[in-house]
């Protein structure tokens, strides 16, 4: 017998799990941003974990055959509608020798056939068919005792939240109202509960920066009236906002959000123009409508921002409304999907509304395109750091709800989740 | 007086110098009042999709994206150098033309390398006022549904 012994390149759980995260959450190592093996783990521990991932708009597989070619992380996923009416999903990679099974982003089929080996998938994802299976003339094929249901691409656990498709690839994750809690669901209906939404465009956005970067920017309520000066170069702020930030029980989800007092609003524009100050900007819209805007549910709020670990975003900024999917593509690449949403009732009018609110927001929008930079910034800035730390300490060092947005107790919920899934050894003092 | 492809050559020409090499206030004078302008990917065009990363209705509008990327918007500098195809006349007539063209757009941000950033084709409705070529209707389609972390100079 040989002594050989191949040496383990792969990556080995336990010098993930032997790295150190400090204590406190208001510590941030910058290696989690840096390391090939940390987003190596990331896939198994987080994608692959027990967690929800959002996968596509039940909206977009209307109709039977209808299917969406995603991703969970790394891996390539496919949603179908088959004729029961029922959602599937499963890993896009043929039993096979592992070519992906669809290629198109959107698109309809009765089946799927594999180009390399035509081995044919039906829309749940069973293997149905094997080419030459038999042999030709009685020699060649598969073995007698293959088992096609046995070879089946691995299939999802699915949920559907107000049109919502989540999936997951681990069968230890909770139903999904357990995973939310029910403020985060409350707020997922406010917005999505009972309409029909319509897809108004799909664009993608590549970040040069590691994907929990964004992540943390979206939770970020600090950020957003310093970084993004549209709004107040233009004087368009809102006066007298109320608002706030929810965190999730486990701290993984967020809700920012604010609301305009209709009435103190009217009063104040009165008193303004009473002393003649029309603002304190040198500078105005030309075309003023762009922030012309209609209640959107029916209530004050005029942004909610949602977010759900690791990597969905719900999006309202006034009539903008908006899914972000954040899919790492590398460790300081990510992209960035964004689908624009109206509603099937909604009016002409309503949807020019939308139209030229989609200027606010995306990879041009005036008050995100920020959001593309800073963390290619901050990836840029931490290099040579990996033994440092980021500080979140506004707002205290809990991963609490508040009535004020100046706080970062949503980014401190963000890495609470992710350091208990990644299984880091957490240091007991420093 | 000269013929519509020269009337649009010329007018793209200094659209792309006013983007390319300033001043960008110039790019916005290269529209009608009415004009549409939408920048979009060719996977929505295809599919009918009506957003666009871009969106504006009127020339308003447009300028306000100048403003805005010169008074508000927060990114690194960066520049364009727009190449384009001949336009492709689809149509002509008295007051005005409907054509195509292809545009390649390398950008370069901070010293950094000379990356190409985008490709695609405008596809446009020009009418021809005091001899001179301004933009109605611009659809510009990209190829890729992808965009590097942001655009905030228009194409």
């Amino acid at each position: 017998m040989s002594e050989y012994n191949p040496v383990v390149t792969a990556i080995s759980p336990d010098t993930v799990s032997e790295r150190r995260w400090p204590k406190s959450l208001t510590e941030v190592p910058y290696w989690v941003f840096q390391d090939e093996d940390v987003y190596k783990a990331e896939q198994e521990r987080i994608f692959h974990g027990p967690m929800w991932n959002y996968l596509c708009l039940e909206a977009e597989l209307a109709a039977p055959g209808d299917f969406c070619a995603t991703f969970i992380g790394e891996q390539p996923v496919l949603v179908t509608r088959d004729h029961d009416g029922q959602i599937y999903a499963f890993e896009n990679r043929c039993a096979h020798r592992g070519s992906l099974i669809a290629m198109e982003n959107y698109g309809h089929a009765k089946d799927f056939t594999c180009v390399y080996h035509a081995w044919t998938y039906n829309l749940q994802g069973d293997l149905t068919g094997v080419a030459f299976e038999d042999g030709i003339n009685g020699k060649g094929g598969m073995s007698p005792d293959f088992c096609k249901a046995a070879h089946s691409p691995r299939r999802l656990r699915l949920a559907n939240v107000h049109g919502l498709i989540f999936g997951s690839l681990n069968n230890d994750v909770p139903e999904i109202e357990e995973y939310l809690g029910q403020e985060i669901l409350d707020r997922i209906e406010r917005v999505l509960g009972g309409r029909k939404p319509v897809v108004l465009g799909r664009f993608t956005q590549n970040l040069p920066n590691n994907w929990k970067l964004y992540m943390e920017n979206v939770k970020d309520s600090y950020h957003a009236s310093i970084l993004h000066l549209f709004f107040t170069t233009f004087g368009l702020n809102k006066l007298n906002q109320k608002g706030g930030i929810i965190v999730s029980e486990n701290g993984g989800h967020h809700v920012s959000w604010s609301a305009i007092n209709r009435e103190a609003e009217a009063k104040a524009a009165g008193h303004y123009k009473d002393q003649k100050i029309r603002s304190e900007s040198d500078y105005q819209l030309e075309d003023p409508s762009l922030v012309d805007s209609f209640s959107e549910v029916g209530d004050d709020i005029t942004l909610q921002i949602l977010s759900v670990s690791p990597g969905f975003v719900l999006q309202q900024i006034q009539n903008s409304i908006a899914v972000r999917q954040v899919l790492p593509t590398g460790v300081e690449s990510t992209n960035l999907n964004w689908t624009y949403l109206g509603f099937e009732d909604d009016t002409e009018e309503q949807q020019l509304v939308r139209m030229k609110q989609s200027n606010l927001v995306g990879p041009a929008g005036y008050v995100s395109m920020e959001d593309g930079a800073i963390g290619g910034f901050v990836q840029r800035g931490i290099a040579g750091a990996s033994g440092e730390f980021a500080t979140v300490q506004m707002g205290g060092d809990q991963a609490v709800s508040s009535e004020s947005r100046v706080t970062e107790a949503s980014i401190r919920g963000f890495w609470k989740v992710y350091r208990e899934a990644m299984g880091f050894d957490i240091e007991e003092s420093k | 007086m000269m013929d519509v492809f020269n009337l649009i050559s010329r007018a793209q020409g200094s659209y792309v110098r006013s983007i390319d090499d300033g001043p960008i206030e110039d790019w916005a004078e290269h529209f009608t009042d009415d004009a549409f302008y939408k920048v979009t990917t060719a996977d929505n065009h295809r599919r009918g999709l009506p957003a666009g990363v871009i969106w504006a209705n009127n020339k308003a509008m447009l300028k306000d994206r100048v403003s805005a990327l010169k008074e508000a918007n927060i990114y690194e500098p960066h520049s364009y150098r727009h190449l384009l195809g001949q336009p492709a006349i689809l149509e002509e007539s008295d007051g005005g033309a409907t054509s195509e063209t292809s545009f390649l757009v390398i950008r370069v941000t901070g010293n950094g390398p000379t990356d190409v950033f985008a490709s695609g084709r405008y596809l446009d409705e020009y009418v021809v006022e005091d001899g001179q070529a301004l933009i109605k209707k611009r659809i510009v389609v990209c190829d890729s549904s992808r965009i590097d972390t942001l655009l905030v100079l228009p194409l």
